[in-house]
């Protein structure tokens, strides 16, 4: 038995991945547990493909062994896509029904993806697909799509939901407390609704 | 004591508070760059912080701390350190009297470096004790203790983390900040601080007669420590011990390598007692070379044998490759693993109404069949525009430009170097190609901050970096009084004045430069700068793709008709560039 509970959060720079491993790893101290995450900073933040490792329990290193990673968390269906193979076959991905073209597309002439395809070359996973955009506009601000990803997943996560809830108030900014925390729950109410279908 | 959910780099600035600190200084740098900007905004100790112009002046400015009795931290990226190497090097001999530990930051995979040099070489030509951080909790708990071993050894004591240390976080058990301040003192002491011959030879042998009580001592720390248990062993350094503790079996030995000098008596008293000797460490082969050194007997497997790889950084998988190549069992095994083939590449890009774009585009207009040597910044992914030529180091977009241009190359020469960069090392190289008469276009990008590294502030940015307001400082001036006489400053938003002013440069002989100002897109948002958003009137657009050369992350397509996103800064230059007309601010019709 693997002695930590992997998550894998990834996206595009300015997505709120390192935001979103804030609240796990603030969740982890709230109920007295290890953890171990890492980042990417620097360069890789412009723009670019970015991934957060979190560990709940962990007490080795930060970083996770593609192909055992317990849940994938993507802000983006095509950075889903990238880091699919972090997860072993048939693996846990709820992920964000949302699709950025890299720029590199258009410069490089390569072929556009669509979210119909991708959705199909994810579809041996068990995922959840959510509608961030939407949830974190209905919880007061589109910012909040982060904290509505968390949300949905967190009904996969091994950390209690009254302790995430409450680590997302002590992460997010003041004044964004309340429309955060609404989003969490609406995050959590779909993500509820989306394992039953599955 | 209290238990905090932190970054390794949070996690060292808070133990230097906790170590009664009183001057720190440093140059930003990815993965090191957080140190100074924590200890900065902090409010728990007020002491003395800056950013320093260049990595060498930082040094020099904390070892002279050092020197007046305060407790001093310098900080760096690794190949900040060959910039610092200079004094690095004598500050062994002189020492230091107040505590002095100097952080540089070791990147392995160069996630965002030109190399993967090793600090630890650094410490052992310069005789320094090095402290090489495991995790995120020692990297807290060795800084806190450092500054007393380099005043127990009077010695700088050289904090080595790596990109996975700095940028890791976990739960990390805090002290509380100390309360204690220094008054700094000057004590004259030539014999001790000019380095004249006489000197110098004195304080080069107490400097090797420090040597065998820092090793011992080193190991007293525990900061080097092993445990036998069977006929095989693994040696280890820095994070790449979290990887072997995950994946090896208890009936192993394990030595973990903490700090350098390691103390030959010891390391041949764990080598000795085993068979066989694996040794698993990131970046040059220290440790490896050190067992190799004391083993009579045992076999030793690691980078030399092909056993451990030389380059990158290493991962919990990587290191049960290795144990399996020392045919060792390891606990776990990982599976095969690799990403979907054929994933669009996401690799970061400027931002949408970054400054650079423009100036870039203008100038890859103009000079058709120009060399662009380019320099360290966020502009260095110009890369993608074809405006990048050449990058090698710290201000040497000037001097590899006059390089290039005095070698007698006919093509015109016309480099690019941030603000920053050109305050850090790049007057020298102006000042040197106005001397020796090369022919060639500097362009300044001056986006008033040090953007890449986190947006820290410089000489020109106009603010310290404790908040405090300094003196302005002129490019233009400096350029100027380095004997440049040909200086424009432009704004690259207005790309009709760019490109006129790139052809006028085109036209002239000697040393011309541009200034090419605007502030950083991110910093201009955060301070409440908001342009209106552009949009494609998708009845005028003719899917030229004129647009598309500009490599906007704001600017889609649908077809060959652009779309431009919600992205959009508003800088407005694809208005400028579309021949169209296809494109204007939003609403306007």
């Amino acid at each position: 038995m693997k002695p930590s509970f992997d998550i894998l959060i990834v996206g595009i720079g300015g997505q709120g991945t390192v935001l979103a491993s804030n609240v796990l790893g603030e969740a982890c101290i709230i109920e007295n547990r290890t953890v171990r995450s890492a980042e990417t900073h620097g360069m890789a933040q412009r723009g670019g493909s970015v991934e957060s490792h979190v560990r709940i329990d962990g007490r080795f290193g930060s970083l996770i062994v593609p192909g055992t990673a317990d849940l994938l968390i993507a802000f983006d269906l095509l950075e889903a896509l990238r880091y699919r193979h972090y997860l072993p076959a048939g693996g846990r991905l709820v992920v964000n029904r949302h699709l950025v073209v890299p720029t590199s597309v258009y410069q490089q002439e390569l072929a556009v993806p669509d979210e119909e395809s991708i959705l199909a070359a994810l579809s041996d996973l068990e995922v959840t697909c959510i509608d961030a955009a939407r949830l974190a506009e209905e919880a007061g601000s589109i910012l909040s799509q982060n904290i509505v990803m968390l949300g949905a997943a967190s009904g996969d996560i091994p950390l209690q939901p009254g302790s995430l809830e409450e680590a997302v108030r002590r992460c997010v900014p003041k004044k964004t407390v309340e429309v955060n925390a609404r989003a969490f729950r609406l995050g959590r109410e779909e993500g509820m609704l989306g394992r039953g279908a599955a | 004591m209290a238990v905090r959910y932190l970054l390794g780099n949070e996690g060292i600035a808070h133990a230097c508070l906790e170590a009664n600190i009183d001057f720190a200084s440093g140059y930003p740098g990815t993965p090191s760059s957080e140190v100074i900007d924590v200890l900065r905004v902090q409010k728990e100790r007020p002491f003395t912080v800056e950013w320093s112009t260049n990595e060498k002046v930082a040094f020099e400015n904390a070892l002279a701390a050092a020197w007046c009795g305060l407790r001093a931290l310098c900080t760096m990226k690794h190949v900040g350190l060959n910039v610092a190497a200079d004094p690095l090097m004598t500050s062994a001999y002189t020492g230091v009297t107040g505590g002095f530990v100097l952080l540089s930051a070791d990147d392995p995979f160069a996630h965002s470096s030109q190399n993967e040099q090793d600090t630890r070489r650094y410490a052992h030509f310069a005789r320094l004790p090095c402290l090489d951080p495991a995790s995120v909790q020692e990297a807290h708990d060795m800084i806190r203790d450092a500054f007393a071993l380099s005043e127990e050894f009077g010695l700088p004591v050289i904090f080595r983390p790596t990109t996975r240390i700095c940028h890791s976080k976990g739960d990390v058990s805090i002290g509380e900040v100390g309360t204690e301040h220094r008054t700094a003192a000057f004590h004259r002491d030539p014999k001790q601080y000019v380095v004249i011959p006489a000197h110098t030879r004195v304080l080069h042998q107490r400097l090797n007669e420090k040597q065998p009580a820092l090793k011992k001592r080193l190991v007293e720390l525990g900061y080097n420590r092993h445990t036998v248990r069977g006929a095989t062993a693994v040696v280890t350094s820095g994070v790449a011990a979290a990887y072997v503790q995950e994946v090896l079996g208890g009936d192993v030995s394990l030595a973990v390598i903490g700090a350098y000098p390691i103390d030959e008596e010891w390391l041949r008293r764990f080598v000795d007692r085993h068979e066989k000797v694996l040794v698993v460490e990131e970046l040059a082969p220290v440790v490896e070379e050190a067992v190799r050194q004391v083993a009579t007997k045992t076999e030793v497997l690691g980078k030399m044998t092909g056993t451990v790889p030389y380059e990158g950084e290493f991962t919990p998988a990587t290191v049960a490759d290795a144990v399996k190549k020392a045919g060792i069992t390891p606990t776990t095994t990982f599976p095969e693993a690799s990403p979907v083939p054929g994933v669009p590449p996401r690799p970061p890009i400027l931002c949408a109404g970054c400054m650079h774009r423009p100036t870039f585009y203008a100038m890859r207009k103009v000079f058709r069949d120009g060399i662009f040597p380019s320099d360290i910044g966020c502009y260095t992914l110009g890369l993608q525009l074809g405006a990048v030529d050449t990058t090698i180091c710290m201000g040497a977009s000037i001097t590899v430009g006059s390089g290039i241009a005095r070698a007698g190359e006919e093509h015109p020469v016309v480099c690019t170097i941030g603000d920053s960069t050109f305050l850090h090392t790049g007057i020298p190289g102006l000042l040197n190609a106005v001397y020796n008469g090369a022919d060639m276009v500097v362009v300044i990008l001056d986006n008033r901050i040090t953007a890449m590294t986190g947006h820290q502030p410089n000489p020109n940015t106009g603010v310290t970096a404790m908040g405090v307001e300094s003196t302005p400082i002129s490019l233009e001036a400096i350029c100027r009084s380095c004997g440049v006489s040909w200086v424009e400053t432009i704004d690259p938003y207005d790309l009709p004045v760019l490109l006129d002013t790139f052809r006028r440069a085109k036209e002239r002989k000697g040393v011309r430069v541009v200034i090419s100002k605007q502030p950083c897109v991110i910093t201009a948002r955060r301070s409440g700068i908001r342009r209106k958003a552009y949009a494609v009137d998708p009845e005028a657009c003719r899917g030229c793709g004129a647009c598309r050369s500009f490599g906007c992350p704001a600017i889609a397509f649908s077809g060959k008709i652009a779309t431009i996103t919600e992205l959009c800064a508003g800088c407005g230059v694809c208005a400028d560039i579309c021949p169209s007309g296809a494109i204007g601010a939003e609403g306007r019709q």
